[in-house]
């Protein structure tokens, strides 16, 4: 089934939350508003026309023209073919845009839709600062709760893939050298 | 061999002595089963039959710091991975030495202008005794730092061993 059509179902289906879409691009894909993207998720796993039960990776996007952060969710549906020979053949695939503020960015998760979210929403969380509400592994921080680091230790500052991120000067009493003749410490 | 070391002055009466331990502690220097990423490869090259360590007598690698000599750092340091090596490294008994093995651990490598997660030199972490440079580097060169290795323990002296303390001592006086 094509993107377009799947989007077509989709706008059948939740009208308004469906705010965008785009073929044109080498990334077809659909935009979903936030507030509505776990009950898209659940319907584009569960619809027997669709299918959409395989998350491939989910990508975090810094927009920092446009203050605004998006998630992209890359799906694909495997399903059993009507021979054995294409069994499990891959027969749908769409991307799911979700854009949400940069300066308090949230997004909900769909950890419990597909499982896979589950460490790709820390990652994302980890390197870009995406907050995905009601993570099944949160922890409680500053601002309310928020998915747990996976890549960097927990007691790292900032989300290094940002465009505006300073690198740190420190770190456990560790400098980071910054100069090719730097002087090394004699131990 | 703490009752020994550093109760004499540089002189005829323990060259012999030194002979003898420098040639024990040389060609048996047991490295630590540690691999930080694709340095590692080499490192387990040089255990195999083609480049075969063991001809140097640094072919046992030991599953704990606690019977290392040598702690080979083969690979990237990230700041996460950074305690955990000073603390394999405290966990060592002396006398130990480290080979800071490839571009990353030298000096951050490629990652030194943009990895904010990267430890620019292990050497900031714990104190490097030879430095083996590559990306990665071959298995003959890394035979090559460990003979060098061997050169320096060669030279070495239980008057002066810096286990002992000689050396500070030396210093501050």
């Amino acid at each position: 089934m094509a993107p377009e059509e799947i989007a077509e179902i989709l706008k059948d289906t939740f009208g308004a939350s469906i705010t965008d879409t785009e073929f044109e691009s080498a990334h077809p894909r659909v935009v979903v508003a936030a507030d509505a993207w776990p009950e898209v998720a659940a319907f584009l796993r569960d619809d027997d026309r669709l299918q959409l039960n395989f998350l491939r990776s989910i990508s975090a996007v810094d927009y920092l023209e446009d203050d605004k952060f998006a998630a992209v969710y890359d799906l694909a549906s495997y399903r059993p073919g009507k021979t054995d020979s294409d069994a499990w053949a891959l027969t749908n695939a769409v991307a799911v845009q979700v854009w949400t503020d940069r300066n308090d960015p949230h997004i909900p998760s769909v950890a419990h839709v597909w499982r896979a979210a589950d460490w790709h929403e820390r990652e994302a969380y980890d390197l870009m600062g995406v907050i995905f509400d009601n993570h099944p592994d949160s922890v409680e921080g500053l601002n309310g709760f928020h998915p747990r680091r996976i890549l960097c230790p927990d007691d790292w500052e900032g989300h290094p893939l940002q465009k505006d991120y300073a690198f740190p000067m420190e770190y456990h009493g560790i400098p980071a050298v910054t100069e090719l003749n730097q002087t090394r410490p004699i131990h | 061999m703490s009752w020994i070391e550093n109760r004499f002055e540089e002189g005829l009466i323990i060259t012999s002595l030194d002979w003898a331990i420098n040639w024990g502690r040389r060609y048996s220097i047991w490295p630590m089963t540690f691999g930080l990423a694709c340095c590692a490869i080499e490192m387990m090259a040089i255990g195999g039959s083609r480049f075969d360590v063991d001809r140097f007598g640094a072919g046992a690698f030991r599953a704990s710091p606690r019977q290392a000599d040598l702690m080979i750092v083969a690979g990237t340091v990230t700041y996460k991975m950074a305690s955990r090596v000073k603390r394999l490294y405290n966990q060592m008994p002396e006398p130990k030495y480290v080979m800071a093995m490839g571009a990353c651990t030298i000096g951050g490598g490629p990652y030194f202008k943009n990895g904010y997660h990267v430890v620019k030199g292990v050497d900031l972490v714990v104190p490097v005794d030879i430095y083996v440079p590559g990306c990665p580097p071959r298995p003959e060169t890394l035979l090559e730092g460990i003979m060098r290795l061997q050169d320096k323990i060669k030279n070495s002296s239980i008057a002066t061993d810096k286990w002992t303390g000689a050396k500070e001592a030396a210093l501050t006086a």
